[in-house]
């Protein structure tokens, strides 16, 4: 016995953006009330329009299982205090336990409940707890301030289970069968018979309840608004998700605007568009933005829409007049006298003005030039970019669209008739943004766009302010991100910082690279070694690194590494040890000669011919063979590193593969005599040694 | 829309069918408040009368004054002094949509021929320490009106919560009229323009603003509405201190159109006049809470 249940909770309008959360949370809460009251919830659709949020739950039981819960009590040995205090906590009378085995139980028996009465009480729980991100009180009862919450004011709740009403009330709000259609085309109430005509009805009453039908509408229909006057709409699912949560019944149209105002910047036209008309716009054949818009209206107007066209063709050149005002207007006074009023606005109370910063920028901006570090950068015009890459902040327009920050700049530098780099480089000096941003190349632009971020980052951090957690409110960590892009993608030779701004470079790499497939261990592997703070040095080093790691010999390599490690790690705590109870192994000073002692004359020949005046004793041939890899390799490690050819680095390392392998197979590092001992042991610190004139490898897994 | 320009009526035909209307749904038709202001949300008829248990409807114009706005009458769309219309209806009526839907057909708005909507737009004015949540209301894609329902005013909860309506009366009318340019919309049927009324108004207003107005007298009217301000919350008449507080307000934004305060002092300028408003809200508050409290036991301030 099973059947489906439809909840409807109509308010007036619920914001656009908070649709998509609100269908999540009544989902959500709908399970964990069934769940509570021992009803699984098997299929639940979540719809929302503007004016309600409703869910579907297919195949309800329409009762709870009876349920039998057991409480152990005190053993009937016990003594009597013990049983009054179970009698007591369980509400029970002696003659209501149960005994078993010596023990009392409690023993009471749920009997199943009807779905009905589970979902009465579901209802209201599920509406006191809506998480959502605002709500308000409204009317009579709000002369409480406990007085129910929602979205905006609630005024219907449709509950039917199956056939049969689900009585429940809120705030003054009774459930019934009853709902409303869409709000123009349809007046009075539509009853509604339960789960299975909910959709219809609606759709009959010009409702489509179900959002993603909407957006399919907007978008398909918007497309083909656009189509059919020759142009191609400029896809934006924002906007669709957005129009769709603003409509009960969407009807995109397409409207035109006076071509004069195509002057403006395409992209001022776009965002004037979007963010205050949520209109798409559309392009012509060739890619340019043509004088059209797609509006989304809500109702299937008499006049074909004729009037709602036209009204939003009004609105849209008011916005675009206003536009092309500030446009005008920003373009009459020189960007360096509006960079002027830039000492007005404070960038950091410990920072000092804007204006202050523009300053260091351009400071820093030039010297990456002169010194070469931006190479075939010209020194003036990165100080020049630098001086007015802020000016645009002071504008009308930036004022009325944040978001146009740079960009209008580089606009007004072009009408100024400034150089096209300056231009440029004002344009896209903060790029890059994110992940999927460009970065620039042009060197006026990468020495502006890096002086920018080094100066944030540097400035934050000399005063402490350093990003924790999730807390980052400066967006140093983008800056971060953004300098390194810059530098490796450009291929900047500089020091990218010391201490804490190394490591928190270091950081940012290992989380930037990690996308590029660049194992975070072996960036580890090559800071720890210190001293580095060229960043383009260190990926190519770590390039080198990972290719080698993947080979055969870089696999061996590291397991002999990590052996030899492990060996000298046991020995430096037993040396320990042992040098606390005050034993211990002297270690060679270089000055001893052991063959004094050798005073057989015919031995002493012998000796002569093996022996490793160093040694002391005759090494087997594959110690002999690993020292002399170490004395070939060893150098030459380091000359590559050096050199920067980090592949001959590698390659070095690569032939000390067979020789550790060989020297593990066949010689017994902790020999009896404590002299071979000693310097096998020396034998593999060298070999770790120079290992480590590549990386770190204890830090690399696996 | 050519065939309704014959029938849609003057500015002033509007105000008057608004004023019948929202009378009939028995509001108070109030006038004007008689101050400079930048917003009908600051007549004490909606900020002070917000505040407390009591039942309060009304309807009133009140001409706003923003000085930045000003555009010397250059701009289709922009004014330095324009007119909102105001409802306040508290406690906030089940039908306020409905009610408010059916005062736009009344000014000639079929809304199965245009496209209204309730788009998200919640609003705060934290000079006069309140918000609310709402949507200004769009007309084919023109925001029309300022809906909300306040749930704060001078820093206290709305016990109960009051539905503001903030028409524009001038975009309405030229959107009625079908006239792209403010100036062209008819006032009466008689032949005068918005233009013959106010654009030399702009003109003189907005040189003013921006290149006129004395600064020094301006900063110093700031200082003595400031200190009247105080002077009249000491001596228990909170209204006569909130009027101080919107004369500080308007002189603060005269001040911001002359380019005379810089970023920083700006917070400091608008933290003071914040004080002043919720200041004679809350000596407003405490002047009738227990008169309040006695009349209305389920409230509490």
């Amino acid at each position: 016995m099973s059947a489906d249940f439809l909840l409807e909770l109509r308010c007036e309008e619920i914001p656009a953006r908070m649709q998509a959360g609100a269908r999540a949370d009544l989902e959500k809460l709908f399970r964990k009330e069934l769940d509570a009251a021992g009803l699984k919830a098997g299929e639940v659709s979540v719809w929302s329009t503007p004016r309600r949020l409703a869910l579907i739950a297919r195949a309800l039981p329409l009762a709870t299982e009876a349920v039998s819960e057991e409480v152990k009590g005190p053993r009937t040995s016990a003594p009597e205090q013990a049983l009054e205090g179970f009698l007591r906590k369980t509400g029970l009378s002696k003659d209501q336990l149960t005994e078993r085995d010596g023990v009392w139980f409690a023993i009471t028996e749920k009997p199943g409940r009807a779905t009905r009465d589970v979902l009465a009480q579901a209802i209201p729980a599920i509406i006191r707890a809506f998480p959502w991100p605002k709500s308000q009180r409204w009317g009579a009862a709000s002369i409480s301030t406990e007085s129910l919450r929602w979205v905006r004011p609630l005024s219907g709740i449709v509950a039917i289970l199956g056939e049969d009403l689900v009585e429940c009330e809120i705030g003054g709000i009774r459930s019934g069968y009853a709902t409303l259609g869409h709000r123009f085309h349809h007046a009075g109430e539509i009853t509604i018979g339960g789960a299975a005509d909910y959709a219809e009805k609606l759709r009959a009453c010009h409702v489509i309840v179900d959002h993603a039908e909407r957006e399919a509408m907007v978008r398909d229909r918007a497309k083909s608004a656009a189509e059919a006057a020759g142009l191609v709409l400029v896809e934006d699912e924002g906007l669709v998700i957005e129009n769709a949560g603003l409509t009960e019944w969407p009807v995109p149209l397409l409207g035109r605007f006076d071509e004069a105002f195509l002057s403006v910047p395409p992209e001022v036209i776009q965002l004037t568009a979007r963010v205050n008309q949520k209109y798409f716009i559309c392009r012509d054949g060739a890619g340019k933005l043509a004088n059209a818009f797609v509006c989304t209206a809500n109702i299937e107007a008499k006049d074909g829409g004729a009037a709602i066209v036209d009204g939003n063709r009004k609105v849209l050149a008011a916005r675009l007049s206003d536009a092309r005002f500030f446009w005008e207007q920003d373009k009459k006074p020189p960007l360096a006298q509006q960079a002027g009023k830039l000492a007005r606005i404070t960038f950091h109370e410990k920072l000092g003005t804007v204006a202050d910063k523009v300053e260091r920028v351009a400071k820093l901006a030039e010297w990456l030039a002169s010194e070469g570090i931006v190479p075939n950068c010209d020194p003036a015009l990165a100080r020049q970019a630098a001086e007015l890459c802020k000016a645009d902040l002071v504008t009308e327009m930036v004022g009325e669209f944040p978001e146009l920050q740079g960009l209008m700049g580089g606009y007004y530098a072009r009408a100024e008739g400034l150089p096209d780099a300056v231009a440029d480089a004002i344009r896209d000096h903060y790029k890059p943004v994110g992940q999927g941003d460009d970065v620039p190349t042009a060197p006026v632009t990468v020495a502006v766009a890096l002086a920018d971020k080094l100066d944030t980052l540097r400035s934050f951090f000399s005063i402490d302010e350093k990003p924790t957690g999730s807390k980052d409110p400066f967006a140093l960590r983008r800056a971060a991100l953004g300098i390194i892009r810059l530098v490796t993608e450009n291929g900047l030779r500089m020091s990218a910082g010391e201490g804490d701004l190394l490591a928190f470079f270091a950081d940012r790499l290992k989380v930037q690279q990690r996308e590029a497939g660049v194992r975070h261990d072996l960036i580890d592997a090559v800071f720890a070694l210190g001293g580095e703070d060229d960043l383009v040095r260190l990926l190519a080093r770590v390039h080198a690194l990972q290719a080698f790691v993947g080979t055969e010999d870089g696999v061996n390599l590291l397991a002999g590494y990590k052996r030899a490690a492990n060996i000298l790690k046991k020995e430096q705590a037993t040396d320990q040890n042992a040098g606390a109870r005050g034993e211990g192994v002297v270690p060679p000073t270089g000055e001893e000669d052991p063959l004094v002692l050798v005073d057989d004359p015919l031995f002493k020949g012998v000796a002569a011919q093996f022996a490793h005046p160093e040694l002391g004793y005759t090494p087997e041939p594959a110690e002999k063979a690993l020292m002399d890899a170490l004395a070939d390799a060893a150098p030459r490690a380091e000359a590559a590193v050096a050199a920067e050819d980090f592949t001959a680095a590698m390659a070095a390392l690569a032939s000390l593969r067979e020789p550790i392998d060989a020297f593990f197979d066949s010689v017994t590092v902790n020999d009896a005599d404590a002299n071979k001992r000693c310097n096998r042991l020396g034998l593999l610190d060298q070999f770790r040694a120079a290992v480590h004139k590549v990386a770190d490898f204890s830090r690399i897994e696996g | 829309m050519a065939e309704q320009t014959d029938k849609t009526m003057s500015l002033q035909d509007m105000i008057l069918r608004l004023h019948a209307f929202w009378s009939e749904q028995g509001c108070l038709i109030l006038q004007p408040y008689d101050m400079r202001m930048g917003a009908g949300t600051f007549h004490t008829a909606t900020t002070l009368r917000a505040l407390g248990p009591e039942p309060w409807n009304a309807a009133f114009v009140q001409p706003c004054r923003r000085p930045t706005d000003g555009r010397y009458g250059e701009n289709p769309n922009r004014l330095q002094h324009y007119y909102q219309y105001q409802v306040i209806l508290k406690p906030s009526p089940e039908n306020l949509q409905e009610l408010y839907l059916q005062s736009l057909v009344e000014i000639g708005i079929d809304p199965l021929v245009h496209d209204i909507r309730f788009v998200e737009d919640d609003w705060e004015s934290p000079t006069l320490g309140a918000w609310g949540l709402g949507w200004e209301v769009w007309c084919d894609g023109m925001e029309v009106t300022q809906f909300t329902y306040f749930q704060q005013m001078g820093g206290f909860d709305c016990k109960p919560v009051a539905g503001e309506l903030t028409y524009g009366l001038e975009r309405l009318a030229m959107y009625i009229q079908g006239v792209d340019n403010v100036y062209d919309l008819r006032f009466n049927n008689a032949g005068v323009s918005y233009g013959d009324v106010f654009l030399e108004n702009e003109r003189q207003m907005s040189k003013w603003n921006f290149e006129v107005a004395d600064t020094d007298s301006l900063f110093e009217g700031f200082r003595r509405a400031e200190e009247e301000c105080k002077r009249s919350l000491a001596a228990d008449v909170p209204i006569a201190a909130y009027e101080q507080a919107i004369e500080a307000s308007h002189l603060f934004n005269l001040l911001q159109a002359r380019g005379v305060i810089s970023v920083q002092e700006r917070a400091s300028y608008m933290g003071r006049v914040r004080d002043l408003a919720r200041g004679s809200c809350e000596a407003y508050m405490a002047k009738f809470k227990d008169e309040w409290a006695a009349k209305y036991p389920e409230w509490a301030a």
